[in-house]
């Protein structure tokens, strides 16, 4: 048995030192083994490595924790099944806790017992618990490998993506999409206006129960142009148009919390309308063949990625971000799920559907024909006003 | 007990010395009674005990613990202290001096470089926004802050400017407080620092209260209106007969509570069973698919659905023990079968309604998994927001005011029913 | 309750309409429960009943759902999980319950309400509450989403459900039948196992099984307390409600129901011969 497993070691070794790019501790390890080996005759190398080898390939679970569904089945292919193949001691446990991560982080942080190794959240919950100290801060060109043509990650990620503890890894937009059967083939609707126009579209509409993005859509849709919305939203009055344009809708709206619920709302005919993830809206419309389409005008788009919490695996964790998160895996994320890659190197990457076989490029948000005018969501807006208004969000819904 | 009794020999075990009465080893018999009583007491109290210990830990300490966060206040006064004395000289008007700023500047560096300074940007937020922007924008550039401060400060962040803002930092630096209680019932502190209303539309959790408690009485209401006829039935027929019919009561209580809410889902939304057999029957249009869940209404069937075996149970075991002979001794003397009925029957019920009535009340006002998930926005209730402060927005000192609110109100009601019933007469099955 | 032969023809249409209306109050508690359980073997992937199934046509019937919910490897764990928490938890709570019954019962112990009502506030206390406090004191002390932490706060819930049964169980019990076991020279032991265990056997049972079921099916605290590797079936079901519900969600469901008809069971039978031991009903 131990005779078995050290072979094994070996094996694993050196064919992770192949397939992997290296991480920290094992760049310094590997050279030094392989000389070792020469100079010692085989049984005694091996059981010197079952020792050494042994004590560094202990079966480890990785605790990695993100959305769920269509999101989390496109990491676990793109990233999970390749990276455990290669690292037959990483098993990656799949928790989908990322809707409630700054609870989970801050609870687990504050008992002293970080059962989360990896979390996939959002930018502006990322620089809440980076300043509360409770996740890693990243050293970018330090701990994520550089494109392919040698460019250091910081300049290959795209502009703004970057946080002081996150580390990006796609762009997703959520977007309006409708069902179409709900409506006759000669009055589709086609814009953001159209969702809060019951005259000319009737049913019922899904928003997502929280105010980031329904706010920006009620005053584009009321006439504030994209580029003003955000000081138009800083102010009281502002805040009151908003919900004034969102009230004439009222009546009709229901609110989703999960990414998977805006498919089903619309597949079940709940709703004629719903706001929803792009790359989950992609995943019912093109893999399931729901009759879904998108109205790319005034989409939300935002960024998301990894934090690393202060864990019991930092290094084996490190090293999977530093692989998961290079230009391939990035650019092969995209063949499971439509969201864009945050590296810049990694779009031309970007090919088919790995089951369907149709081009990703027109699913892309950043797809020139989709972003003709993208509203980027505001973190530092976000931050600064989102405790109020996620309050007052919170009781306008709960109001009957 | 073996001392006063069965003594083996027993030809005088009632020995008298000093005209006492002593045991056989001589000990008098009281104190021998009162030893074994204690005897007694103390393994009773053993027996007790491992429940006890084990309920107090891991049950009503964290309960005591979660509560405290309720006033639990001690992040200011763990990263500001310094900021906080000087605050005391304030006066509450204007801008406060130079030294205030001073031992601020220095606190803000230390919590920047140790992040501390997170946890109170977080806490301030919560009684003004934009205070987190204020704080962590500012925290940055504190290091390398130079006399005056004040200008300084005044120049990093338009809050800083604000009075009002010292008057919540100087309010909240005390390690206990009421803010948490106060915004639990839509109160919060005007410019002198009193206790008022909030805005109009920004009051939400005393409608949320009253929600909840008038959501279960309508619950209570129809669970007492369903179950009445039923347990009726059932007591006055033959034990066999009530026993078959009892399994309609028993079988929802034993069902999983998330199997009849996942049926309720099935029969009810737009695509469900009740809608297609509304379509196919010709009562309403394909357009005219009733919304009868995701609301009120679908919380409300629900919840009656789920409930009301609690309110069978308790009501058919008084029926059961009420004699037929009186409402037939009304009729012959010439009662109406309603005077009958209404007049003599229903008051022997009461105790069963009581019980019923408390306990399915109980039971609705912190119900969280049913509303959570057919309830829409108008079916949420005041254990929804709970839950929404502990794993949503994150202010759990809010989540412990509004959950030791909750609690008090159960404890009262629960007072009540004991009053009414006794808590050893709650009955299983 | 047959209609006396007495009656007017009004008390007479009262009869039936009563009989009519306590008929749809039982439908209405019977048939949420029981409609799915047809819905679960659709061999489509929807909630209501297609042509094929109203004609009984076999062809309209399936068994894939359930095939999906026993090929499935997060259901499989989600029973294993359930299972194992489900039969831990009422271990630790039909051992404490029991003893402290035992203790409460007893006409010396004193301060007995107070006693009770802590011992079966578990019961009393919302539960988002309960799982509120044990969410942040489980954490603090590490046994938040591990599989100890899950079964102890399960055990916790469970424990007034044996403490109520097994009490119950002793009303009326007659202090003199341990007296005089002990007189006629039984040991402690001994006494309690020939005169007590036999009387209180079927309360412990019962309070037993209650535990079982409240852990079984408690969600609350899972959602709180629980990681992702303590999923238990209610937090499988709800996961799935939220987003999709799917026809393998009515596969649990009516195996769940079943389930339950078995426990009701169990527990009514329990009942009887409880009853019957101690004289109360005539067998």
């Amino acid at each position: 048995m131990p005779k078995n497993s050290a072979f094994s070691l070996v094996f694993s070794v050196a064919q992770s030192d192949q397939a992997v790019s290296p991480g920290f501790k094992t760049k310094e390890e590997l050279p030094m083994k392989q000389p070792m080996l020469r100079k010692l005759g085989v049984s005694s190398a091996i059981s010197l490595l079952a020792v050494t080898a042994v004590h560094a390939e202990d079966p480890i679970d990785l605790t990695i924790v993100s959305w769920g569904g269509a999101y989390t089945e496109s990491q676990v292919r793109a990233y999970h099944d390749p990276y455990t193949a290669v690292k037959d001691h990483i098993t990656i446990i799949n928790d989908d806790g990322s809707a409630n991560a700054l609870a989970g982080l801050r609870a687990q942080s504050m008992a002293g017992n970080v059962t989360w190794d990896l979390v996939d959240m959002l930018p502006s919950d990322a620089q809440l618990a980076c300043d509360e100290g409770i996740i890693m801060p990243i050293d970018h060109d330090e701990m994520l490998a550089p494109a392919p043509d040698g460019t250091p990650a910081s300049e290959d990620f795209l502009p703004g993506s970057l946080g002081e503890c996150f580390i990006p890894q796609i762009l997703y937009s959520t977007v309006i999409t409708y069902n179409t059967e709900m409506f006759p083939a000669n009055n589709q609707p086609d814009s953001v206006e159209d969702f809060f126009n019951l005259e000319d579209f009737p049913g019922r509409r899904a928003l997502q129960d929280r105010p980031a993005g329904s706010l920006e859509w009620a005053l584009l849709a009321d006439g504030v142009a994209t580029e003003d919305i955000y000081d138009v939203l800083a102010t009281e009055e502002g805040v009151d148009r908003a919900f004034a344009k969102l009230d004439t809708i009222k009546d009709n709206l229901i609110f989703w919390t999960e990414g998977a619920q805006s498919p089903q709302l619309l597949a079940d005919k709940e709703v004629a309308f719903s706001t929803g993830y792009n790359g989950r809206i992609f995943n019912a419309a093109q893999v399931e063949g729901q009759p879904f389409d998108i109205i790319w005008d005034g989409q939300i788009v935002e960024w998301d990625g990894w934090v690393v919490p202060y864990g019991a695996n930092q290094e084996e964790v490190l090293e999977y971000v530093y692989w998961a998160t290079d230009t391939q895996r990035l650019a092969d994320q995209a063949k499971y799920i439509s969201y864009g890659p945050a590296r810049a190197s990694s779009a031309p990457l970007v090919g088919e559907h790995a089951d369907l076989g149709i081009d990703m490029n027109p699913h892309m948000p950043s797809n020139p024909a989709n972003y003709q005018s993208p509203i980027v969501l505001d973190n530092d807006f976000w931050t600064d006003y989102g405790d109020e208004l996620r309050e007052r969000f919170a009781n306008w819904m709960l109001r009957g | 007990m073996t001392q006063i009794d069965g003594t083996p020999n027993g030809s005088d075990n009632d020995h008298k010395v000093n005209g006492q009465m002593v045991t056989v080893d001589g000990t008098p018999l009281k104190a021998s009674l009162k030893r074994a009583e204690r005897k007694r007491t103390l393994i009773a109290f053993l027996l007790v005990a491992p429940l006890l210990t084990y309920l107090l830990i891991s049950f009503i300490f964290p309960i005591g613990q979660m509560m405290w966060r309720s006033v639990d206040n001690p992040q200011l006064v763990s990263v500001l202290p310094k900021t906080l004395e000087a605050l005391q000289d304030w006066d509450g008007e204007g801008i406060p001096d130079e030294p205030v700023f001073e031992a601020l500047a220095q606190e803000l560096t230390v919590a920047s470089a140790n992040r501390t300074i997170g946890r109170v940007a977080v806490r301030l937020n919560y009684e003004i926004s934009a205070a987190r922007g204020a704080l962590m924008r500012t925290s940055r550039s504190a290091e390398d802050m130079e006399p005056p401060y004040k200008e300084a400060f005044l120049d990093a962040h338009r809050l800083w400017n604000e009075t009002e803002f010292y008057r919540i930092i100087k309010r909240e630096g005390r390690p206990l407080t009421a803010s948490y209680y106060v915004a639990a019932f839509d109160g919060t502190y005007n410019e002198d620092g009193e206790i008022v209303m909030q805005d109009e539309n920004r009051r939400i959790y005393i409608d949320l209260f009253i929600r909840t408690f008038s959501m279960s009485l309508g619950i209570t209401l129809l669970t007492l209106l369903l179950g009445f006829p039923i347990s009726f039935l059932m007591a006055s027929l033959p034990m066999r007969k009530a026993n078959l019919l009892m399994i309609f009561v028993l079988l929802p209580f034993w069902t999983s509570l998330l199997v009849r809410t996942t049926s309720w889902i099935v029969l009810l939304q737009q695509q469900g069973v009740i809608n297609e057999l509304l379509i196919f029957l010709g009562v309403i249009g394909e357009d005219g698919r009733l919304g009868m869940i995701y609301n009120m209404t679908g919380t409300i069937i629900a919840m009656t659905h789920i409930l009301l075996p609690f309110m069978v149970l308790p009501l058919y075991s008084v029926m059961k023990t009420i004699p037929p002979s009186y409402v037939r001794a009304a009729k012959s003397l010439g009662a109406t079968p309603w005077t009958a009925f209404w007049r003599i029957y229903v008051p022997q019920t009461l105790p069963g309604i009581g019980a019923g009535a408390v306990l399915v009340f109980i039971i609705s006002i912190g119900y969280y998994i049913t509303p959570a998930l057919v309830g829409g926005q108008s079916g949420q209730m005041i254990s929804n927001l709970i839950a929404y402060h502990m794993q949503t927005s994150l202010n759990w000192g809010l989540a412990a005011a509004l959950g030791s609110v909750l609690l008090i109100s159960v404890l009262i009601l629960y007072w009540v029913y004991n009053r009414l019933v006794g808590a050893d007469s709650l009955k299983l099955g | 309750m047959a209609v006396p032969t007495y009656a007017g023809p009004l008390e007479r249409i009262w009869y039936y309409t009563f009989r009519v209306l306590c008929g749809l109050i039982f439908f209405f508690l019977i048939a949420p429960i029981l409609i799915m359980v047809p819905l679960s073997f659709n061999v489509e992937p929807y909630f209501t009943y297609t042509r094929e199934m109203l004609m009984l046509n076999p062809e309209g019937y399936s068994l894939r759902w359930y095939q999906d919910l026993f090929t499935s490897e997060s259901w499989l764990t989600s029973i294993k999980n359930s299972m194992i928490i489900g039969v831990s938890s009422t271990i630790v709570a039909t051992f404490l319950g029991t003893l402290a019954a035992l203790g409460l019962s007893r006409s010396e112990m004193p301060f007995k309400g107070l006693f009770m009502g802590l011992l079966i506030s578990p019961m009393i206390v919302p539960l988002i509450i309960s799982a509120a406090g044990m969410f942040f004191f489980y954490s603090s002390i590490g046994l938040a989403n591990t599989m100890p932490g899950v079964i102890l706060a399960h055990a916790a819930l469970g424990t007034p459900f044996v403490v109520i049964t097994v009490t119950a169980t002793l009303v009326g019990f007659d202090h003199s039948l341990t007296r005089a076991s002990a007189s006629l020279g039984a040991g402690a032991g001994r006494t309690f196992f020939k005169i007590q265990m036999p009387l209180i056997l079927p309360g412990v049972i019962s309070g037993a099984l209650f535990a079982f079921i409240t852990s079984f099916d408690e969600i609350v605290i899972v959602l709180f307390v629980a990681g992702v590797e303590q999923r238990t079936i209610p937090r499988e079901m709800w996961s799935g409600i939220r987003e999709q519900i799917s026809p393998t969600i009515l596969a649990v469901a009516s195996i769940l129901v079943a389930f339950s008809i078995l426990l009701l069971t169990t527990v009514e039978l329990l009942r009887r011969r409880s009853e019957r031991l101690r004289g109360m009903s005539p067998g």
